[in-house]
């Protein structure tokens, strides 16, 4: 009696549908229902690339969020009543998806060129393709915190989010071992490059939760990306990881003083678009992920929000943001400046052991 | 006995009555409670295989037969999209295979036949060198099982047979439901506490200034769970209505507001509020019944005012207290939504584990198997209840 029901997207699209049927001498468009992650991130898919591709092909899209994880296309890939065309998947599960067979593969000769006809195998780098498709943008877990709660000598380190004596206060965290576990190795002294050697036994991931319990009980935890800003504003949280996107927004779009920490931020690949195994409108969602994948869609998407290209040939046609005309670079999790302690996710290791660290986080998350 | 007449109607007139029980409550209710001990999928999608392991029992590799039948059913499998329902109960029962299976039914698409199928497997996983994967599938091959059970019990089936408590750090489900009935029998008595002046207050009020009151129980019931959750939100977090409210009167010192929500006391606070029209109705209904000559009568007879309300009125009104505790009671056990959203960490309840499991891991076989004794657990405590106070004394209405 008390789950919310939001309205279905087949309710929606039978709406939709009817409404269209109502109006006389106009043409029952056609839609895919695609999926991303709401809030800033949606939005900037939405202005740098759906209503181009609306517009270009006269496809409708019909977006909806979620926050990850492959439940919801394994149990509609399996049952055979496929709602969903198109996710906006996390790189692990994108590969996990690929070998399960519950996601179209997408073939990299099939997407479009570069910018300057270069083939796709040369434009997108190879570290960034997988089996069912390439991931499309960088973006980084970091943390942030807001200058109207946190004052005196800022936090500077990965060190000081775990650090309750010198910065004593509530933290906001995803609630998801991904990023965290890492976060938790790097502050507990483990160097960069032999964080996933470290997790790979036994005993490291103990030491990761070991680590993290020294800060549970004051950790909120946050599903939605476009939550730890809100209650970085709020002052509910005095630190809190986020997507560095979402507090870029929060910055410039709401002029919230908020601070990113890029020290020891956790750089992930975003996508691969995938097209869920079964679906009726594959032709269409095949349009849609090559539409998505041209340099110029993703140079777009560059430009409403820090998140930057992985094609080759899309990197350089970033410069500005789109609305307010602040320049991106600096923002860019690839930045330099914001690369000197970056940890580069592996998402080949999080597709083997995804699984098993969630079910060792829930675990340890209810103790 | 023949039913004739007139009670034959009667008795036909019911039916549609029964079949929409049977089918919108039975008939569901069965099928996932059975889901906790069922499970043919495995069964079904690998027959070959578990054929071909029939008498094999972990000493050694299986045969070459169980690695043929398996390299063939896995990328079929596969092809129709039925893996996952292979590799979610092969994963449970040892973490890392769901890989291992999704990998090689790829990767068996793609390899040659080159004279031994053990080899080729191997090659594309050294784990189908371990005996373990294999009496993993032929344990996920059972169709009628008691592991789900056995897990949400914090128990587990030792290697010889035996059955024993889980390693301490894995033990979670038990220590989950108490928790659970402990909050729920708080949020109880809680809304016992402040419910019962509020409905002696309007069954006793004149019929004008009770009406407002009852609108006033009413209209938060009648406002959506999610409204006055995230109402609650607003009120309790730290830059919140309350605390600033204390700040500006210098109560508390900004610094140090105080922390309401995302903890136990946000938990106690939502769900005592959400809850309470549950127990304030049924108890306003049985206190209007009762008339006020009997406090009067008590007096007269030399009863103070404390003795006169617990031995006239207050058991007058168990029956009330009864209802509105089982009913309120019964839903906290069952919430999640509320506790999720204000409880942090506190908030996680054995319904946000059968939420998880349903919706995130989609273990079914273990969300049956919880909200199976969380069944079991209620059906209990009614049956206590209904032996302490009797169930036909509850009034409802």
């Amino acid at each position: 009696m008390q789950e919310p029901h939001p309205p279905s997207s087949a309710n929606a699209r039978q709406l939709a549908a009817l409404l269209l049927a109502l109006l006389p001498g106009s043409l029952a468009a056609e839609s895919i229902t695609v999926v991303s992650w709401g809030g800033s991130y949606a939005r900037a898919c939405v202005e740098a690339y759906h209503k181009a591709f609306t517009a270009e092909t006269g496809i409708e899209v019909l977006l909806e969020d979620y926050n990850g994880g492959l439940a919801q296309v394994r149990a509609q890939a399996d049952a055979g009543a496929v709602h969903w065309d198109v996710v906006d998947l996390e790189m692990p599960d994108g590969k996990l998806a690929c070998d399960e067979g519950i996601i179209e593969p997408v073939e990299l000769a099939e997407l479009p060129p570069g910018l300057n006809g270069e083939a796709p195998a040369e434009d997108y780098p190879p570290g960034v393709v997988s089996e069912c498709g390439p991931g499309m943008l960088f973006y980084s877990t970091i943390y942030a915190y807001s200058t109207q709660y946190l004052k005196g000598e800022p936090p500077a380190t990965i060190e000081d989010f775990f650090d309750l004596e010198k910065f004593p206060g509530r933290r906001g965290m995803r609630r998801s071992p991904l990023a965290n576990l890492e976060f938790a190795l790097l502050a507990d002294g483990v160097p960069l490059e032999q964080v996933y050697d470290v997790l790979d036994t036994d005993a490291g991931v103990e030491r990761a939760f070991h680590k993290l319990d020294s800060i549970k009980d004051e950790v909120v935890w946050w599903e939605a990306g476009a939550q730890p800003p809100q209650m970085l504003a709020d002052g509910e949280v005095l630190m809190s990881t986020a997507y560095n996107g979402r507090i870029f927004n929060a910055q410039v779009l709401e002029k919230q003083p908020f601070i990113i920490v890029w020290d020891g931020q956790v750089l992930d690949l975003g996508g691969p678009l995938a097209i869920v195994a079964g679906t009726p409108r594959l032709e269409a969602a095949l349009r849609f992920v090559r539409f998505a994948n041209r340099p110029t869609s993703i140079a777009n998407v560059a430009k409403y929000i820090s998140y930057s290209p992985s094609r080759r040939s899309a990197v350089g046609l970033v410069n500005k943001h789109w609305e307010t005309g602040i320049d991106m670079t600096p923002h860019m999790p690839t930045a330099p400046e914001n690369l000197k302690r970056a940890l580069q996710s592996d998402w080949r290791w999080w597709s083997d052991n995804r699984d098993e660290m969630n079910e060792r986080f829930s675990a340890w998350l209810v103790r | 006995m023949r039913i004739k007449g007139p009670r034959a109607t009667a008795v036909a007139l019911t039916l549609p009555l029964l079949a929409f029980i049977g089918l919108s409550f039975v008939a569901p209710l069965g099928t996932l409670l059975s889901k906790s001990a069922y499970d043919p999928n495995v069964a079904n999608i690998l027959p070959r295989t578990l054929a071909a392991l029939d008498g094999w029992s972990g000493g050694g590799l299986p045969a070459e037969a169980a690695f043929a039948a398996i390299a063939e059913e896995l990328p079929k499998a596969r092809q129709a999209r039925t893996l996952v329902r292979v590799a979610g109960p092969v994963n449970r029962l040892k973490s890392g295979l769901r890989r291992v299976l999704a990998r090689t039914a790829r990767q068996v698409e793609k390899t040659e036949y080159a004279g031994s199928w053990r080899a080729a497997l191997i090659g594309i996983d050294p784990a189908w060198q371990e005996p373990d994967t294999w009496l993993a599938i032929q344990a996920a091959g059972a169709r009628f099982t008691l592991r789900h059970y056995l897990q949400a019990l914090d128990l587990e089936r030792r290697p010889d047979g035996d059955i024993g408590l889980r390693p301490e750090q894995s033990r979670i489900y038990v220590p989950l439901l108490w928790r659970t009935l402990l909050v729920s029998l708080g949020v109880t008595l809680l809304c016992l506490a402040i419910g019962y002046p509020i409905a002696h207050l309007i069954a006793t009020s004149p019929p004008k200034r009770s009406n407002l009151l009852l609108l006033m129980v009413l209209v938060p019931f009648w406002t959506s769970l999610l409204v006055r959750t995230t109402a609650w939100i607003v009120l309790l977090q730290r830059q919140g209505v309350i605390n600033s409210l204390l700040v500006s009167m210098g109560i508390t010192p900004d610094g140090e507001r105080l922390e309401l929500i995302y903890n136990m006391t946000g938990t106690f606070t939502a769900m005592t509020h959400v809850l309470l029209p549950f127990m304030v109705l049924p108890l306003y209904s049985v206190m209007r019944s009762i008339p006020p000559t009997h406090m009067a009568a008590a007096a007269s007879l030399g009863a103070n005012p404390v003795q006169g309300f617990l031995r006239v009125y207050l058991p007058q009104t168990l029956p009330g207290i009864g209802a509105g505790g089982l009913l309120v009671f019964i839903l906290a056990i069952g919430y999640y939504i509320t506790p999720a959203l204000v409880g942090g960490r506190s908030g996680q309840l054995i319904s946000n584990m059968i939420a998880y499991h349903v919706q995130t891991s989609l273990n079914w076989g273990l969300a049956a198997a919880l909200s199976s004794i969380l069944l079991v657990a209620v059906i209990g405590l009614y049956l206590i209840y209904s032996r302490l106070i009797g169930i036909d004394r509850v009034r409802l209405s």
